[in-house]
């Protein structure tokens, strides 16, 4: 799966839009999945105000990610090093923020957002590695920019495709809810075991981030979640403190926060433990769509 | 990641199978169907709801009576044990969260789910492994322990015999396998319903509850003509022999009665469990005549030394011709036997991986007990000491106790005496 040019890109997205649009009827037929016996096909609530505000969300943090990935690849490309590595993990933010609608381009995240072990795991070979990850390997482990600049261009260009193909997600509330347990997910299997940023230990930032994602996802559906179920409301916006207050313990000066390797075995058990603790009421968001 | 996409960005077929995928809505999500945590999970309100012992249930033990199930109940061949850390801070949160489990409990031990589906919008409201499987004989036992006293101030409902277990010789405690707040102890014969049991009781109290440390278990039942005889430990002995038997023995071993503890406590018992981690290579090159030493008894029929039959008078001073004990003075039936007390065992092995540090066995006995006064526990400990023989082979890794509640009525919830005057 090699990259298309961002113009042709570009240029399609905007006619895929018009597309989905002209043919809502065709798709809704071809989306019928069976249902087991125990449940009936519902009105589908269509929540239309809050689909709408979380793509701005997701549009607004990825044009923010485009222009920092811009800022780090200029700082890496001139071999400024301090620069890139500052930039890097607060970047990153932006994307594990919209993860749930970055991940829907299944070539474009992992050109952008692969690590190393899955590329391995696909049965491919480092040379066919790219994005922030291997950029983060060159500035920590390698301790250089020689060699990675075509990397780097090749981030940028893929941030700026992926800015450009966003305009085209048909967002949903199943994405929305589903989308908001995912990003726990993120959390409780690599972030919370330092998997995800392996050589900078900056998991603490994208930790933050994808729940910031969930939160949002929750705040836009507040109001609705309140109607059907005040005390659920309640529970999410204390379990939401819980994991921030939590993860404030571990913020530095500067506004970012400490390595991973600074973490003990109990202070991430504390952390996972309350991200499971937010996960169930979470999951229990989508009682606005009964 | 995983799953490279060639999706043109014209490709609306694919597009949508990725959001298909994105959504999480795969035909098999749908499939498991059935929805709504609805009350079952809530944390708020909504009063609970007596679910009813379901007398047609197939292999089902019942949940109400004047004793908690999982105590004199038969041996089942499975445990999944479990030990809590309660994050509540209020008592009335407390008592919401044994009010939640109450109906669970009855509805696990019935072999049902513990709620329907209305919703496909939600995780399923059961995590549903136990589905197309009877009761399995499912006992729930729950118990509390000496730090929840320490958390919550009942006033003088504390029985002051509840209190971690003293140091005894050779022990080697570690926190990760003792203590807690609260015990669920569950029993089947199928290990994966007693390992569903535990982990819908726990999820319904997430945010309530956090696991401290938990053991599964295993036992072999041999049957003998449709009747279930002892269980046999990793060391290849019997192990229950001496157990009390019928209704009158248990409670005057096992239940404490009035006017021997605190009224909410009546009917109860105090569970102590011990993780015994036991030396399997080392038992496994002693000669058999220095195991059945070790023990007291003959390894295949469980019998006394000396005798044969296994329920045969132990009779601990009996001597051989040349005036010598014949049951060894530093064999652990032997010493167990030198003090008054008695308690009901009711153990099971585990096989938890290999031991990094040495490439052997993490394995032993998940030995559980159950007495009216842990004090009956600490004398036969006591009595083995340095001497006991069976301490060449065992090491006690992990020690509990628990104030397991008497029997719950219908209409009522678990602990309700402890709970209910707060």
């Amino acid at each position: 799966m090699k990259s298309k040019s961002i113009l042709a890109a570009i240029l399609l997205a905007g006619s895929v839009l018009t597309a989905a649009c002209g043919n809502s009827d065709e798709s809704k037929k071809e989306d019928t999945t069976p249902k087991s016996e125990q449940t009936s096909k519902k009105d589908e609530v269509k929540l239309e105000k809050e689909v709408a505000a979380y793509k701005e969300f997701a549009m607004d943090q990825l044009d923010q990610f485009t222009t920092e990935t811009e800022a780090f690849v200029t700082a890496f490309k001139a071999g400024d090093m301090e620069k890139a590595k500052e930039i890097y993990p607060k970047a990153r933010m932006f994307f594990e923020r919209s993860e749930p609608i970055a991940e829907s381009f299944g070539d474009l995240d992992p050109r952008i957002d692969a690590r190393l072990a899955d590329v391995k795991d696909e049965g491919k070979g480092e040379e066919e590695w790219s994005g922030y990850h291997k950029l983060e390997y060159a500035l920590w482990v390698k301790k250089t920019t020689k060699g990675y600049e075509k990397v780097a261009d090749q981030l940028l260009a893929d941030s700026k495709e992926l800015r450009a193909r966003v305009e085209t997600v048909e967002v949903n509330p199943k994405l929305m809810l589903n989308g908001a347990v995912d990003l726990l997910n993120e959390v409780s299997t690599s972030k919370i075991s330092g998997e995800e940023e392996i050589y900078s230990h900056t998991d603490l930032y994208d930790f933050k981030a994808n729940i910031e994602g969930a939160e949002k996802i929750f705040t836009i559906l507040e109001d609705s979640i309140k109607e059907k179920d005040p005390a659920l409301a309640k529970d999410l916006t204390e379990k939401f403190k819980n994991v921030n207050d939590l993860l404030a313990k571990y913020e530095t000066k500067d506004g970012g926060y400490v390595s991973y390797t600074k973490l003990t075995k109990a202070d991430t058990k504390a952390l996972s433990e309350a991200v499971n603790q937010l996960g169930t009421p979470l999951a229990q968001m989508g009682t606005i769509m009964e | 990641m995983t799953e490279e996409k060639k999706n043109g960005v014209m490709d609306k077929k694919v597009s949508r199978r990725n959001m298909l995928k994105m959504t999480g809505i795969g035909a098999a999500g749908i499939a498991i169907g059935a929805s709504g945590m609805g009350g079952i999970l809530s944390t708020f309100g909504k009063d609970f709801v007596a679910e009813d012992d379901d007398s047609t249930a197939k292999n089902k033990v019942n949940f109400y009576g004047k004793n908690q199930p999982g105590i004199t109940t038969p041996a089942q061949s499975n445990i999944y044990f479990a030990s809590l850390t309660v994050l509540v801070k209020t008592k009335e949160e407390l008592q919401k969260l044994f009010k939640d489990w109450t109906p669970a409990a009855v509805k696990l031990m019935n072999g049902e789910k513990i709620a329907a589906q209305t919703n496909d919008m939600v995780p399923p409201p059961d995590t549903g492994e136990a589905k197309g499987m009877d009761a399995q004989n499912l006992t729930l036992t729950f118990g509390v322990g000496p730090s929840l006293f320490k958390k919550f101030d009942f006033g003088d409902k504390k029985p002051a015999e509840l209190k971690n277990l003293p140091h005894f010789p050779k022990d080697q405690i570690e926190e990760n396998y003792s203590h807690g707040d609260i015990c669920i102890q569950a029993c089947a014969d199928d290990a994966q319903v007693a390992f569903h049991a535990i982990r819908n009781l726990v999820r319904i109290a997430s945010g309530r509850v956090t696991m401290k440390w938990s053991q599964a278990g295993f036992n072999a039942v041999p049957m003998t003509d449709g009747k279930p005889g002892t269980p046999r430990n990793l060391f290849a002995f019997k192990d229950g022999t001496e157990n009390p038997r019928g209704q009158a023995d248990a409670d005057k071993v096992v239940f404490a009665q009035s006017s021997e503890t605190k009224s909410w406590l009546v009917g109860g018992s105090y569970l102590i469990a011990r993780r015994i981690q036991m030396h399997l290579e080392t038992w496994d090159r002693t000669a058999l005549d220095e195991q059945e030493a070790t023990f007291g008894r003959h390894r295949d029929s469980g019998a006394p030394i000396g005798k044969t039959g296994e329920f045969d008078a132990m009779e601990i001073d009996r001597k051989d011709e040349k005036g010598e004990l014949v049951v060894p003075d530093t064999s652990h039936v032997f010493l167990a036997k030198s003090v008054k007390s008695r308690l009901l065992r009711r153990s099971f092995s585990y096989a938890s991986g290999v031991i990094d540090s040495t490439g052997a066995h993490d394995a032993g006995l998940l030995f559980i007990s159950f007495q009216k006064d842990p004090k009956q526990f600490i004398e036969i400990q006591n009595s083995l000491g340095r001497m006991d023989k069976m301490n060449e082979y065992i090491t006690h890794r992990g020690s509990a106790v628990f104030a397991c509640f008497p029997g719950v009525k219908k209409g009522s919830f678990i602990g309700e005496a402890l709970f209910s005057t707060l």
